[in-house]
């Protein structure tokens, strides 16, 4: 099992159900992007960060949640800057900061395990149009399971064609691994289906 | 759905995981980084077809969705669906449709340059005509910005659809995973490999 991004705590967000999380951030940025001033951007963001606080997360863990978006943050408010106002680049930025970590929040606060449950759970009402959610969890469980184990076939046939003097292309390592990938997926559907 | 169907949208879903852990190319002509990720929706799409294909995109988005650092750089959970270039992510399903739908109409005489063809339409001019007017909207710039911006990664897109349409010819002849029954739409039956 990989580990997800979820840092184990034992503050009220993260005793708080992944349904009703999801639920808020989904409210959150509904009012966020419904008032577009920049002084209700702020206090969206002073909220998520009193959260922070609140679920015992310091800077650091706070900033890394803005880096994967900083760049594209940062290139948009110039444009904004060159093709709008300074206040219309501002709401911008403060808007997506706010949104961005507070989404953040709940991946952090909420075990995947929770959070693919609490999927499910919604789903289930939709069995009587057809969509078969056993199978969904079905899907879902096996690709937790072969990541690893994905991972792990890939940096073999890597290192067996470094064995052989080959300096692994994307194609030689792609092709071998995909091969590989399907003539497993015979044996394991197999397995599965002589199980039930 | 068979069993058979749901194991092979899991194992491509761990494929794109895989993809994201690759080191990323540097190509000296183009200064941006080349991650392999991208050529997942391509080989998804291309080798499972347009159904599993997008599938197994969609488990794949979910499992981000869902706290899983699988995006290339160890990224991934929430934040990544709240920020300006989340039409990027949401297009791979799209992307690996297409290309599935365009391969499985040339299925039966797929060459190269046909699957290099629909690795493009879908893993390229499809992503980024939903990408980039969601830049355009959700970051309030116009299309034109929002296209230069993105326009620097159109050359390494380029590269990597020509490898996924290598891997997708050659995969096709060694393991033919797309049957009559399995297209989308049945396509005439004299075509049938």
């Amino acid at each position: 099992m990989i580990a997800g991004l979820y840092r184990a705590g034992d503050s009220p967000l993260h005793r708080t159900g992944a349904g009703t999380k999801l639920l808020a951030l989904v409210l959150f940025g509904t009012l966020l992007l419904s008032v577009a001033s920049p002084i209700v951007a702020a206090g969206g963001l002073l909220l998520v960060l009193g959260l922070y606080l609140a679920a015992g997360f310091g800077a650091r863990i706070f900033l890394a949640q803005l880096r994967p978006v900083a760049l594209v943050l940062v290139l948009l408010a110039l444009a904004q800057l060159w093709l709008s106002t300074p206040s219309e680049a501002l709401l911008l930025v403060l808007r997506f900061a706010a949104l961005v970590l507070a989404a953040g929040l709940v991946t952090l606060t909420t075990r995947t395990a929770d959070l693919v449950a609490s999927l499910e759970r919604r789903l289930s009402p939709l069995a009587r149009l057809g969509l078969d959610v056993g199978k969904i969890s079905l899907a879902v469980s096996l690709a937790i399971r072969f990541i690893p184990a994905v991972g792990q076939i890939a940096a073999e046939v890597r290192e067996a064609q470094i064995a052989r003097g080959r300096r692994p292309s994307p194609v030689s390592l792609v092709v071998p691994l995909i091969v590989r990938l399907l003539k497993m997926a015979d044996e394991i559907a197999e397995a599965i289906d002589a199980r039930s | 759905m068979s069993t058979r169907d749901i194991v092979l949208i899991a194992l491509f879903a761990a494929l794109m995981a895989a993809l994201g852990a690759f080191p990323p190319l540097m190509i000296p002509a183009i200064a941006v980084p080349v991650t392999a990720q991208s050529m997942g929706p391509m080989l998804a799409g291309g080798i499972l077809g347009a159904k599993r294909g997008a599938l197994s995109m969609l488990l794949f988005v979910v499992l981000v969705a869902a706290g899983l650092p699988l995006l290339s750089g160890g990224r991934g959970g929430l934040a990544i669906f709240a920020g300006p270039t989340a039409g990027f992510i949401f297009g791979w399903i799209v992307a690996a449709f297409a290309t599935g739908l365009v391969v499985e109409r040339f299925w039966a005489k797929l060459t190269f340059v046909t699957a290099f063809l629909a690795a493009a339409a879908g893993g390229i001019v499809l992503l980024y005509a939903i990408g980039i007017p969601w830049i355009s909207l959700v970051g309030g710039v116009p299309l034109a910005t929002a296209a230069t911006g993105s326009a620097a990664f159109i050359p390494g897109d380029l590269i990597k659809a020509g490898l996924a349409a290598a891997a997708i010819v050659m995969v096709r002849r060694a393991y033919p995973m797309i049957r009559q029954e399995d297209r989308w739409r049945t396509a005439p039956s004299d075509d049938l490999d």
